[in-house]
């Protein structure tokens, strides 16, 4: 007995652990496991309600125009000084860590001040962030329309001498086929945008 | 005389194990999702008037037991819902991953936001007793709800 356990003791606890080391790298690596979304995801998801506004590079955008890329999409204004600058520089360190992948990202980021932001503030606004970033401005009917169309909140208070704006802060995440598939709660790290967009690229 | 100390030993005895097995027994749950749902009929249930208050202003989840906030729409309209517009037929599923307190804007409510407390797991003796002692107090204010919403429709 002491005989046979001497010669397939020591194969045993080869095998032993080699199965341990195994189950840690796969644990470790997420073998077997779909890719989970840090962001609240949509099922079945929409399509993403077009709409035509001024683009800050001059040209109409629309959010059709970005097909066979993953969108961004944010709404905010210029003069934010809370949410906006945060959200923005959160999306450019998430291009920055994603490397070349980042030509397949475009964030766009929709004002709700018709007012203040017309197309070349918007343009040196966002090219504080990043150069790639393309605002959208119009009249406040228009951007009252993309609002509703995407379930987006603003509302104007009056601050000291001129306004501020209480808006939805959230960002929506779009895939190439041109479907609202996630939204991307404020306050979420560029590494959680680095992980939805590689899904989201990687499909 | 002594079957009532038989009896009394029995039910303090009881109570003594389910207190033990509350502070003790580690909490575990089938499933991590929090589901609220819009039932069908809804809008126009408001629309003749009637107050429906389906989700509640304060939610909270606790991380690795239910902290997966699950919204999902029967009705036959668009609803704003917690932070999100969703269609009819549709499911938003948001995880949370950190003990927060967060807060959405949220048009359905008359406060015009929605509170998610995410607890941390509890882990001590009287954590855990809080813990089950809230999630029988939710499941009958979810049975109540029901029931309520099952008479007056």
């Amino acid at each position: 007995m002491n005989r046979t356990g001497a010669r397939t003791g020591p194969i045993a606890r080869r095998g032993l652990a080699t199965v341990a080391v195994s189950l840690v790298l796969a644990e470790a690596s997420g073998a077997g496991a779909p890719a989970a979304f840090k962001a609240g995801t949509f099922d079945p998801p929409r399509a993403a309600p077009d709409f035509s506004l001024q683009g800050s590079d001059g040209r109409e955008l629309r959010i059709s125009g970005f097909r066979g890329k993953v969108v961004l999409l944010a709404f905010g204004y210029s003069s934010c000084t809370a949410v906006c600058p945060v959200t923005l520089a959160t999306f450019a360190q998430a291009r920055r860590k994603l490397g070349a992948a980042a030509a397949g990202v475009q964030v766009v980021y929709v004002t709700v001040d018709p007012e203040r932001d017309v197309p070349e503030r918007l343009k040196k606004f966002l090219g504080a962030f990043d150069d790639t970033f393309i605002g959208g401005t119009g009249t406040g009917a228009q951007l009252a329309s993309v609002r509703k169309e995407y379930g987006v909140t603003a509302q104007k208070i009056p601050y000291q001498d001129s306004y501020a704006y209480s808006h939805s802060s959230f960002t929506y995440l779009i895939d190439r086929q041109g479907r609202i598939r996630a939204l991307m709660p404020y306050g979420h790290s560029p590494d959680d945008y680095v992980n939805d967009l590689t899904i989201l690229l990687n499909e | 005389m002594r079957a009532r100390l038989i009896v009394l030993a029995a039910v303090t005895g009881s109570a003594l194990a389910s207190l033990a097995w509350s502070a003790l027994a580690p909490i575990r749950s089938a499933s991590r999702d929090q589901i609220f749902d819009i039932p069908t009929g809804t809008w126009a249930r408001r629309m003749s008037g009637e107050r429906i208050e389906i989700l509640p202003d304060h939610i909270r989840l606790t991380l690795g037991v239910r902290d997966i906030l699950v919204l999902r729409n029967h009705d036959a309209v668009p609803q704003i819902f917690g932070p999100t517009l969703m269609m009819p037929g549709q499911s938003f599923r948001l995880p949370f991953e950190q003990a927060a307190v967060y807060t959405f804007s949220c048009s359905a409510h008359a406060s015009g936001q929605m509170t998610v407390s995410v607890d941390p797991y509890p882990t001590t003796p009287w954590a855990k007793i809080g813990w089950r002692a809230q999630e029988f107090w939710w499941h009958i204010r979810l049975l109540t709800a029901h029931l309520l919403y099952r008479y007056h429709s």
